[in-house]
C-alpha cells in the first residue's frame, strides 16, 4: 500500500523572485532607455561620469539579463521544480540564500559598474569578487535543486527540469571558464588570455549565455507552464526530447560567429558558421512544438492575454532564432556586424521571448500563489498589445538603421572613393531612428508599469499562500525483482547532468583547443612591442570609461574598411592585450588605428576632443569626458600591472616595474609639452598637466595601430 | 582569407568534418532512443505538468 505523504510547496521564495524579477526589470529598462537617449542626446549623462553612456551601457544589458531575466528563471524554476517533483524545495535556508545572494550580487553590479570597474568583457563585465560571488551563489541554486530532485515524490523527471539541469551545468562551466582574470587590487584584474584567445572564450562565453541563460531555462519554462496556462500537455513529448538534446549539443559551436571576418583562424569561423544554421533545426522544432500545443485552442488564445503573451513570445523567440543563423552567413555578416542591426536582433529576443514570456508567467503565477485571481484582464490585455507594438516600433527602425548604416559605410563613389569618409554623416543619418526606438522602448515600458500596477492590485486582492499544502504517494519500490526505484531516481538526474555536460564540453574544447594548442594560428609579429606604461594606464581608462561600447578595434579585410581605417587587422596585433578590445557596436569609428598614419591627429586634437568631441567635429554624438582632463592619473598600481602583465606573458623586463612610473611621468610629459606647443589650454586658461588622465589616454590612443605600419607582417 | 592563416589552416577541414560526424553519431543516437521509447510513455510523462497534487481550491486561471 503506497502511503499518501503530505507537504507543503514554498510559495513565498517565489514571489520573492517574482518581486525581484518585476522590480530589476523596471531598473534595467529605465537605464536602457537612458543610454538609448544619450546616443541622440548626449547631455542626457548629466555631465556625469558615472552615468555615462559607456559605463550605463553595461549597466542595462547586466540588469536586464542577470537580474531581469535572472530572477525571472529563479521564480519560474522554483514554483515549478516543486510541482514537478512533488516535493518541497530541497532547503528552505539554501532558497533564502540563494535569493538574498543573487540580490546582493546585483547591488554590487549596480555599484561597480557605474564607478568604472569593470573587466569589458560583455556580458561578464563584473570584477572578480563579483564573480566568485557568482559562482558561490550559483552552486546554492544547484545544490537546492538537486536536493529537491532527489527528494522528489515523482519518478521521471519532465522535460522542463532537464532545460533546468543543462542550464545549471552549462552556466557554471561558461562563467568559470570566462573568469580567468589575474587580479591586481580588489577591484582590477587583467584576462588570463590575451587577443584572439580572449576573443574567442569571450563570444563562446557571450554566445552561450544567450543560449544557457536566455534560451535553455525559459524553453524549461515554457514547457512548464504553456501545458499549464493552455490546460493540455505539450504538443509532442519526443520532439521535446529531441529539441532538448541537439539544442544544447549545437549551441555551444555556434559561438565564433561573432568574430566573422576577423582575426580568427579562418576554420573557427567556418565552424561557428556551419553550427549557427545547424541550429536553426532544433530552435523551430521548439518554437513548433511550443504554438502547437495551443493548437485547437485558438478561441481561448483570442480570450486569454497570458496565452496570447505565450504564443507572441515564441513567435519572437522563432523569429530571432532564424535571423541569428541568418547573420552568421557571411555575407549577411559583413553588412550587419557593428551596425544596429544586431541591437535590434537582440531585443527581438529579449523584449519578445524573455520579456512576453516573463509576463505571461507573472501573470499566470501571482493569482494562482495568492489565491484569487487577476485583478483586470483588461489592463493585462491592454499591456499585451502595448509589449507587442513597442517590440515593433523598436526593432524596425533597428533594422532600418543598422541597414543603412551598413550601406553608408560601404558605399563607394564612381571616383573610386568612399561616399561618406567622415563617419559622423553616417551617424547623424541615423539620429533619427534613434527616436523612434526609443519612442518604442518607452511603449513597452509604459506597458510593464501597466502590469506592476495589476500584479499589486492582485497582490492586495488576495493572500500569500506560503506554504501551499499538497499531498503525494511516497515514492517506493515498484519492481518485485529487487531493483529499488530510489536508485534509478538518484542515478538518473545525475546521468542527465553528466550526459549534459559530456555534451557542451566536446564543442567548447573542439572549438578552442586548436587555438590554444597551434601556436601557428596567433603568428606573432616582430614590430608589435608591448604597452609603455603610460599606454597601460591609458588602456585601463579606456577600459573604465566603457570606450570600447562604441568604438571597435578590428577592421576587417574589406576594401571599405580598409579605405577608411588603413590595414585589416592581424592577429598578430594583439598578443599583449590582456583583455581584448575590438568591441561589437560601431556607434563610433574603428580606433585599431587611430595612431596610424591615416587618421592620425595631434595630441591636442584628441584633447580637445575628448573635452568637447562637438568641438572637432560638428554634431558628434560622443559624449564630453571632462573630468579626464580634471583628474590626476592614480599610479600607485602602475608598478603591480605591469608586474601581473609579465606574470600572463607580456615581454616587460625584470626589474622594469621599478622603473614603471618614471617612464610614465617622462612621456605624458612629453606629450604635456606638445600640448603646450599646440597652444591647449584648461577652462582656466592654464596649461595641460601631465599628471592628468587625460594625458594617459591620448598616449594610448596614439600608440594604437602604429606598430604594424612599422614594418611588414611576418608570418611566424 | 588570412595568408598567414593558411599555414595553421591546412588540414583543419579535418576538423569541420570531424564535427559534423561527432554530430551525426550524437543525433543518430537521439532519435534511435525516441525510436524505442513507447508512445504511451511519451504521453504518460507529457502528462506530469497537469498532474496537481495540491490541495488548493484551484479555481484561479478559470477566473483570469
Ligand atoms: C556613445 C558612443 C561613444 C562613446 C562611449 C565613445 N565614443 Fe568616441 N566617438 C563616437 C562617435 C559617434 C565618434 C565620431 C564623431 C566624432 O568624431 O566625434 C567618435 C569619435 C572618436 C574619435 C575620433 C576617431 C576618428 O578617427 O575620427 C576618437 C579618437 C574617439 N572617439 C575616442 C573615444 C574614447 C577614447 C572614448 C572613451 C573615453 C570614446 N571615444 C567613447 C562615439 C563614442
Amino acid at each position: 500500500m503506497t502511503q499518501i505523504e503530505q507537504f507543503n510547496y514554498d510559495n513565498k521564495i517565489v514571489r520573492n523572485f517574482g518581486i525581484a524579477t518585476v522590480i530589476w526589470g523596471v531598473v534595467g529598462m529605465l537605464v536602457g532607455l537612458w543610454a538609448a537617449i544619450q546616443l541622440y542626446e548626449p547631455a542626457a549623462n548629466l555631465g556625469n561620469q558615472f552615468t555615462t553612456f559607456g559605463r550605463i551601457r553595461p549597466l542595462h544589458t547586466n540588469a536586464v539579463i542577470f537580474a531581469f531575466v535572472g530572477n525571472a528563471i529563479f521564480m519560474g524554476v522554483y514554483y515549478s521544480l516543486q510541482r514537478l517533483l512533488k516535493a518541497r524545495m530541497f532547503s528552505d535556508m539554501l532558497s533564502k540564500i540563494h535569493f538574498w545572494g543573487w540580490q546582493l550580487i546585483i547591488v554590487a553590479a549596480a555599484i561597480t559598474l557605474p564607478l568604472g570597474m569593470t573587466s569589458s568583457h560583455e556580458y561578464a563585465e563584473l570584477e572578480w569578487p563579483i564573480d566568485i560571488a557568482i559562482t558561490l551563489i550559483w552552486v546554492v541554486f544547484g545544490w537546492n535543486m538537486f536536493g529537491t530532485i532527489l527528494r522528489r515524490r515523482e519518478k521521471h523527471l519532465y522535460v522542463a527540469i532537464w532545460f533546468y539541469i543543462a542550464t545549471f551545468v552549462t552556466v557554471a562551466v561558461l562563467h568559470i571558464v570566462n573568469s580567468f582574470q589575474l587580479p591586481i587590487s580588489l577591484f582590477k584584474s587583467y584576462y588570463w588570455y590575451a587577443g584572439v584567445q580572449d576573443a574567442l572564450v569571450q563570444w563562446w562565453y557571450g554566445h552561450n549565455a544567450v543560449a544557457f541563460f536566455l534560451t535553455t531555462p525559459f524553453l524549461g519554462l515554457m514547457y512548464y507552464y504553456l501545458p499549464k496556462a493552455a490546460n493540455r500537455p505539450v504538443y509532442s513529448y519526443k520532439l521535446s526530447i529531441l529539441h532538448f538534446w541537439t539544442l544544447i549539443f549545437i549551441y555551444i559551436w555556434a559561438g565564433p560567429h561573432h568574430l566573422l571576418y576577423t582575426s580568427l583562424p579562418d576554420w573557427a569561423q567556418s565552424l561557428g558558421t556551419v553550427f549557427s544554421i545547424m541550429l536553426i533545426a532544433p530552435s523551430w522544432g521548439g518554437m513548433i512544438n511550443g504554438l502547437l500545443t495551443v493548437r485547437g485552442a485558438w478561441d481561448k488564445v483570442r480570450e486569454d492575454p497570458i496565452l496570447k503573451f505565450f504564443v507572441v513570445g515564441i513567435t519572437a523567440y522563432g523569429m530571432a532564432t532564424l535571423e541569428g543563423p541568418l547573420l552568421s552567413l557571411r555575407n549577411v555578416n559583413a553588412l550587419a556586424h557593428y551596425t544596429d542591426w544586431i541591437v535590434g536582433h537582440v531585443h527581438v529576443g529579449a523584449l519578445g521571448w524573455n520579456g512576453l514570456l516573463t509576463f505571461a508567467i507573472l501573470y499566470w503565477l501571482a493569482p494562482k500563489i495568492y489565491n484569487t485571481s487577476l485583478f483586470s484582464k483588461k489592463l493585462a490585455n491592454t499591456h499585451f498589445w502595448l509589449a507587442t507594438l513597442g517590440i515593433i516600433f523598436y526593432a524596425v527602425p533597428m533594422y532600418w538603421s543598422g541597414w543603412e548604416q551598413g550601406q553608408m559605410w560601404k558605399e563607394f563613389g564612381v571616383d573610386g572613393r568612399l561616399v561618406y569618409p567622415e563617419f559622423i554623416k553616417t551617424t547623424i543619418n541615423i539620429l533619427p531612428l534613434h527616436i523612434m526606438r526609443s519612442i518604442g522602448g518607452t511603449i513597452y515600458l509604459i506597458g510593464v508599469f501597466l502590469m506592476v500596477y495589476n500584479l499589486w492590485k492582485t497582490m492586495k486582492s488576495g493572500k500569500l499562500v506560503a506554504n501551499e499544502s499538497a499531498e503525494a504517494p511516497a515514492l517506493v519500490k515498484e519492481n518485485p525483482k529487487g531493483e529499488y526505484w530510489h536508485r534509478v531516481i538518484e542515478r538518473k538526474p545525475t546521468m542527465l547532468l553528466i550526459l549534459s555536460l559530456i555534451v557542451i564540453l566536446i564543442g567548447g574544447m573542439v572549438e578552442m583547443m586548436p587555438t590554444f594548442l597551434v601556436k601557428s594560428n596567433v603568428p606573432t609579429i616582430a614590430a608589435v612591442q608591448p604597452y609603455t606604461p603610460l599606454e597601460l594606464e591609458g588602456r585601463d581608462l579606456y577600459i573604465r570609461e566603457g570606450c570600447v561600447n562604441c568604438h571597435s578595434q578590428m577592421i576587417r579585410p574589406f576594401r571599405s574598411e580598409t579605405e577608411r581605417y588603413g590595414d585589416y587587422s592581424k592577429a598578430g596585433e594583439f598578443v599583449y592585450d590582456h583583455p581584448f578590445l575590438w568591441g561589437s557596436k560601431r556607434t563610433g569609428p574603428d580606433l585599431a588605428r587611430e595612431g596610424g598614419s591615416k587618421l592620425k591627429k595631434s595630441d591636442g586634437w584628441h584633447y580637445s576632443h575628448l573635452v568637447d568631441p562637438t568641438s572637432m567635429t560638428d554634431q558628434s554624438i560622443m559624449p564630453p569626458y571632462p573630468w579626464l582632463a580634471e583628474q590626476d592619473l592614480n599610479t600607485s598600481m602602475t608598478a603591480s600591472k605591469i608586474n601581473a602583465m609579465r606574470t600572463l606573458g607580456v615581454p616587460y623586463k625584470e626589474g622594469f616595474e621599478n622603473q614603471a612610473v618614471d617612464a610614465l611621468n617622462k612621456q605624458a610629459e612629453e606629450i604635456a609639452a606638445r600640448l603646450k606647443d599646440e597652444g591647449i589650454r584648461d577652462n582656466d586658461g592654464l596649461e595641460i598637466s601631465s599628471k592628468k588622465e587625460i594625458i594617459a589616454i591620448i598616449a594610448y590612443l596614439q600608440r594604437l595601430g602604429t606598430d604594424i605600419s612599422k614594418t611588414e607582417t611576418a608570418t611566424n | 582569407m588570412f595568408k598567414q592563416f593558411l599555414h595553421g589552416a591546412e588540414g583543419m577541414d579535418q576538423y569541420l568534418i570531424f564535427s559534423m560526424i561527432v554530430f551525426m553519431v550524437f543525433f543518430a543516437g537521439v532519435v534511435a532512443y525516441l525510436f524505442l521509447m513507447k508512445k504511451e510513455d511519451a504521453e504518460e510523462l507529457s502528462q506530469i505538468p497537469l498532474n496537481e497534487s495540491t490541495t488548493l481550491n484551484d479555481n484561479t486561471h478559470e477566473n483570469v
